[in-house]
């Protein structure tokens, strides 16, 4: 209803603009998804397979399975802060793609 | 004084609902708050939807009682957002309206797509809510004890009463607004509580985790032991787990994988990104939501070592009672009183939050899209037909809460994420990135998640089991025979069967040029917020 004339879908989605955007957005997101899931699974597997490993206290009576833990926060909260600065980038080009259309 | 906090937020909320009824004047309105909620607050209402009461009393119990495995809960429970963060948020915000199946009917058949896929919804979000409801049952009732009249049967049906009226004439809006006060409650106890823990310990961290790693109390068989409450292994180590036939680190495993995938794909969850004016707004939403439940959920170690340390586990009545428990030792009864209120709230607002989205995929997918062929039969006929499912919804769970009370709960919000983990999420992944992803591959995945991921529950320990004659009859498994399956958590068998599913489904069925001619259109929309669902009121 907001578009008077429907945009020309086919033509938006064959821009260089389009495919720079797409394979902008697959090199950020598909290496940090890789990432995060093998920072997680590799917790679970130091837990769940070397727990002896893991409860070796290294700071004061702190052991190594809760600081691994507490890295996952840190691992979270890091990613989720690069992915925003990354954001950025990546609305500018998709205000790119569609510059022309009334939206 | 417990009774008059649990009925200051109730005035509080129901307050809310009827201010925020009168802004319901449309489909928008009613379904996604006109799309009009600030990154902010649909950030502390994502929190609010998603930190239950299983998190806020269960995850500290299982820390005062098995230590630091309890903790293994709250680390998926954070992780899983960048699922959501980076896969599913923007695009399910910039082609969707108001469910997930929106998404996936964009391009793909609406019929059969939507009708598997509100079956996916209506499933997890009824398994999770009986469970939240069994929960609200007992505890209600064992806060209120002084209180005769008070059964976990009563405030069953009082809760699901409640939760029925914010949702028929609070809509998104009101349903938002009580996420947003009960997150902003349960946060202000989570602090309070730990800090009170830490003056216990004179703020010194040392102390605290001195005490923590060597606590003595008295275990079940009535032995003096000490123990290290920071070492893994207790609840799925392979020590701990080889006399139930358990598998250990293989379960956690999968219930990690359940975890952090299954988040990406709970209606409760998705449908909050539809409240908010685009996708930016709802990736703002995100890091907000990330930033609130990383602190409760660190904090969750605060309040679960501070009741094993202060309290020590064999003085705890039960896991769900640790937190209320301790803050009745370090602030008395009034205190209490505003612990058990926050958890009282905890648990309606989740209820809520379930009740909106189920029945909203009831009228939107089932009714008018599947019923109906996608027409719109008369101006608010959708939004009165998921008043009508929310009030049924809300009648059946009071019905399947009351009749399975004696259900263990934890099973059946395990079966929530690993559905939700093992239907939606493959075929919300597939449909954004696979252009040649067609119906038959979405259906498939769907179903197959769905039923395998239930069948596998049902032939695990958790429903499987031969107990011995000291088990209580209510707490005895449903079928007393050894397990088929051996794992808890169904995850890493179900969800590569989801993917599988789905992607065999496409492969092995028909191309549809129809289905990929709409991928472009689909992919500028999802990627670049072309055309998408604009905010409507204020």
């Amino acid at each position: 209803m907001a578009n008077p004339t429907k945009p020309d879908w086919e033509a938006l989605a064959a821009r260089p603009e389009f495919a720079e955007l797409l394979a902008a957005k697959k090199r950020f997101i598909i290496p940090c998804c890789v990432f995060f899931l093998l920072f997680y699974a590799a917790l679970l597997y130091m837990v769940g397979w070397h727990p002896d490993l893991m409860k070796k206290p290294l700071i004061g009576k702190i052991n190594g399975a809760y600081l691994f833990a507490l890295a996952q926060f840190v691992m979270a909260w890091g990613m989720a802060w690069i992915y925003m600065r990354k954001a950025a980038q990546l609305d500018r080009m998709a205000a790119s793609v569609i510059r022309d259309e009334k939206h | 004084m417990t009774i008059a906090m649990f009925l200051a937020f109730v005035v509080a909320t129901l307050g809310i609902t009827v201010w925020s009824a009168r802004k319901n004047t449309g489909s928008s309105a009613y379904f996604a708050a006109g799309r009009s909620i600030k990154g902010w607050q649909n950030g502390l209402a994502v929190a609010g939807d998603y930190m239950s009461a299983a998190s806020f009393l269960g995850i500290s119990g299982m820390i005062a009682f098995f230590g630091y495995d309890g903790f293994m809960y709250s680390v998926g429970f954070l992780v899983a957002y960048l699922t959501v963060l980076f896969i599913v948020a923007e695009p399910l915000r910039n082609a969707g309206k108001y469910t997930m199946a929106d998404l996936l009917a964009y391009r793909l058949k609406a019929r059969p797509v939507r009708a598997a896929a509100s079956l996916s919804t209506l499933t997890v979000s009824t398994f999770y809510m009986v469970a939240q409801m069994i929960g609200a049952g007992v505890l209600v009732s064992t806060l209120l004890k002084d209180y005769t009249w008070i059964t976990p049967n009563s405030a069953i049906a009082g809760v699901g009463v409640l939760m029925i009226v914010y949702v028929v004439f609070g809509g998104m809006h009101g349903t938002t607004w009580v996420q947003i006060i009960k997150a902003i409650l349960l946060m202000a106890a989570t602090f309070v509580l730990s800090f009170l823990v830490m003056k216990h310990f004179d703020f010194s961290f040392t102390k605290f985790f001195d005490a923590i790693a060597h606590l003595t109390y008295t275990d079940a068989k009535g032995n003096e032991v000490t123990r290290n409450f920071l070492d893994p292994g207790w609840k799925f180590g392979a020590e701990a787990t080889a006399k139930t036939g358990g598998w250990g680190p293989l379960d956690l495993f999968s219930l990690g994988l359940a975890l952090v995938l299954g988040t990406a794909g709970l209606p409760h969850v998705l449908v909050r990104f539809y409240t908010v004016p685009d996708a930016k707004t709802a990736r703002v939403s995100v890091v907000w939501a990330m930033v609130i439940i990383g602190v409760f959920y660190i904090l969750t170690t605060f309040l679960g070592f501070g009741a094993a340390t202060l309290l020590k586990p064999h003085n705890i009545a039960n896991e769900n009672m640790a937190a209320p428990e301790l803050s009745h030792f370090l602030g008395g009864d009034v205190f209490f009183a505003f612990i058990s209120a926050v958890a009282f709230a905890t648990i309606l607002a989740v209820v809520a939050g379930l009740t909106i989205s189920a029945s909203t995929s009831f009228a939107h997918d089932f009714y008018t899209n599947v019923i109906n062929h996608g027409k719109e039969v008369a101006p608010h006929k959708e939004v009165r037909i998921a008043r009508i499912a929310a009030f049924f919804v809300g009648a059946i769970s009071i019905i399947l809460a009351i009749v399975f009370q004696n259900i263990n709960v934890a099973f059946l919000v395990g079966l929530a994420f690993a559905v939700a983990a093992s239907a939606n999420l493959p075929v919300i992944v597939l449909s954004v990135f696979w252009k040649r992803f067609n119906t038959a591959g979405a259906v498939t995945g769907l179903l197959v998640g769905l039923a395998s991921s239930i069948l596998l529950i049902i032939l695990s320990p958790s429903v499987m089991g031969i107990d011995g004659p000291e088990v209580a009859a209510a707490k005895r498994r449903l079928i007393q025979a050894s397990a088929i399956f051996p794992l808890t958590n169904p995850g890493i068998v179900s969800i590569p069967l989801g993917f599988l599913a789905a992607i065999f489904g496409t492969l092995f069925s028909k191309r549809e040029p129809e289905s990929e001619a709409k991928f472009a259109e689909f992919s500028v929309r999802a990627h670049t917020g072309l055309g998408a669902e604009k905010a409507t009121d204020h």
